[in-house]
């Protein structure tokens, strides 16, 4: 067995998700599954291959950069207008701190 | 005028001789899509407003005697995962039901500045993570050729939007086959171009190291002509590319003889019997054509869908992260404190198979597991570009089937994940590279089931790619 359920509620927790004790269960078998196959990935030989992160073309390391000239922003009522909950120019969240 | 087999071309001839205008060729492609998009829910919603004042422009153009842009008056459908502004852009996902984008994507803005006519927004599966348009939170799409049967996904409904003749061409988003693999089964074709030469500016981020936007189209001539007029730097996405885009369609000369074209042994093992023929009668095709056809191998093939499955998904658990009930229309009702909102709005919202993604991700970047998967992947996704790398030192192209079967049925796989997974297999690859790749119609099997051929080039050599593939498609009308 690749994962345990408890695995899965730390995983669920690290991702924010709240899991029903049938989708915990699903997931548990779905990824055990999953990462059973991905583990042949051990099986190829890496050694002195450099991770690639992006796909790279040969460019100027600095062609992505622009001048900096300030552009017109989006501006607050555009950026707010699908705020769950806007108010007094902001997006409103509840209670933060909890104790 | 018959709006089903519209192309590109015969709009522009129709409204040049003023046979119809932009406005009434909207008109009636729009009234043709409502009525007939029941049948496969291809479409999600219209923009009826947006569409007729696109087309008023073009006949306004026309009637102070300017020439029109390359895409003037054409019916244009565009995946829900391309924003548009004031337009619903849902992304196929409960979470963004309500979701209208305060901006449009570059893809979107070119189109629309070339006199592109778009209809509306096309379903997909969620977030675009699917291979069969069933992750849907707004149901599936059915594939035209076969009601009972998937249109392949993610970008589902614009293949089958394309094929049902609801419109001209249509954007699709790939990231691992979510064009090539709905072209290749509602047989139409469907272009990933090379990463970068597309911006990405307004696709709704999956796993942006793999995300790339491609047209749809009815031929490969219409394709081509789309991407011409969405290729290109823009400065709003750091990755896309500088290099000057040609006019692809100018250079379709169907002469392709003396073309070395490379066939991959390990893309030919899991094939069922009747897309291997319909393969094999394709490359024979070519080879008549006077193409030169080798066996090529590229021998970290079986490595692709783990090294895939890791990288994607963990890119996705980054960036789905920002859907926590803050900024993007859904909350929960039930929260006390910030971290319950974001914990049930989540819950709530999210699709199994999104779920499915977001934890497999997150498990793979967790402490103690990155660098055996994260790490991991990354090297063996270099080996993967290598291997085409190599592969081009010998060949010009690749040729290879887009998926091991045709359309399945629908509800097939959909308990499966790791059967669906690991139908990518022949798709994937070209994302990971980053290379050019497409799927063109190469037939239907005896149960009329279409099938697609891929082609592979190297990194910016579309113009390779699309004359292969109109020169093939041209031995296949005649």
């Amino acid at each position: 067995m690749k994962i345990t359920e408890q695995e899965v509620r730390y995983v669920a927790a690290l991702a924010n998700l709240e899991l029903s004790d049938a989708e915990a269960a699903r997931l548990r078998a779905d990824l055990d599954g999953i990462l059973e196959h991905m583990d042949r990935l051990s099986e190829i030989d890496t050694t002195g291959v450099e991770p690639m992160a992006q796909v790279l073309f040969d460019a100027d390391p600095a062609a992505t950069l622009r001048d900096d000239v300030p552009i017109p922003p989006l501006g607050n009522q555009a950026a707010l207008a699908n705020a769950p909950e806007p108010g007094a120019g902001y997006f409103k969240v509840p209670q933060v701190i909890e104790r | 005028m018959h709006i089903p087999s519209l192309t590109i071309a015969s709009v522009r001839d129709g409204l040049l001789a003023r046979r119809f205008s932009a406005a009434e060729l909207t008109a009636e492609a729009l009234h043709f899509a409502e009525t007939e998009n029941p049948r496969t829910n291809a479409y999600l919603h219209f923009c009826p407003e947006r569409a007729l004042a696109s087309a008023e422009r073009v006949d306004e153009q026309i009637a102070r005697g300017e020439t029109p842009g390359p895409l003037a008056g054409v019916p244009i459908a565009v995946k829900d995962v391309i924003v548009t502004r004031g337009v619903r852009s849902t992304c196929g996902s409960r979470l963004l039901a309500n979701y209208i984008p305060p901006y449009d994507a570059t893809a979107v803005e070119r189109i629309e500045a070339a006199g592109g006519v778009i209809l509306g927004k096309t379903n997909c599966d969620e977030f675009a993570m699917g291979s069969s348009n069933e992750n849907s939170a707004f149901g599936p799409v059915r594939n035209p050729a076969a009601l009972d049967r998937v249109p392949g996904g993610s970008s589902g409904g614009s293949a089958a939007a394309v094929a049902q003749g609801t419109a001209v061409v249509a954007l699709g988003s790939d990231t691992g086959g979510s064009i090539r693999q709905p072209a290749s089964f509602c047989g139409v074709t469907g272009v990933t171009p090379t990463y970068g030469r597309v911006s990405r500016y307004g696709l709704t981020a999956f796993a942006s190291s793999l995300d790339h936007i491609g047209p749809f189209g009815r031929s490969v001539r219409d394709a081509a002509t789309v991407l011409s007029v969405i290729a290109g730097r823009d400065p709003r996405d750091s990755t896309s590319a500088a290099a000057p885009v040609p006019d692809y369609t100018a250079l379709l000369d169907r002469n392709v003889k003396g073309l070395k074209l490379g066939l991959p042994c390990e893309y030919l093992k899991q094939l069922t019997s009747e897309t291997g023929d319909l393969i094999a009668r394709a490359v024979e095709t070519l080879k008549s054509l006077g193409c030169e056809v080798s066996e090529i191998s590229l021998p970290a093939t079986d490595y692709a869908i783990a090294c895939y499955y890791v990288i994607a998904t963990a890119e996705a658990s980054s960036n789905l992260a920002r859907y926590d009930g803050v900024r993007y229309t859904s909350r929960t009702r039930s929260a006390g404190t910030l971290s319950e909102m974001y914990r049930r709005t989540r819950s709530e919202g999210f699709g199994a198979e999104c779920k499915r993604r977001i934890m497999l991700g997150t498990y793979v970047l967790s402490a103690g597991y990155y660098d055996a998967y994260y790490l991991k992947a990354q090297k063996v996704r270099a080996l993967i570009a290598r291997d085409f790398a190599n592969a081009f030192q010998q060949v010009d192209a690749i040729v290879a089937p887009v998926s091991p079967f045709p359309a399945f049925k629908l509800g097939e796989k959909v308990d499966d994940p790791m059967a669906m997974y690991l139908s990518d297999i022949y798709t994937i690859t070209g994302d990971l590279a980053g290379i050019p790749c497409m799927s063109v119609p190469c037939g239907q099997t005896r149960e009329g089931l279409p099938v697609g051929m891929q082609i592979l080039t190297r990194h910016f050599d579309e113009i390779t790619m699309f004359r292969l593939a109109d020169a093939y498609e041209h031995t296949q009308s005649n």
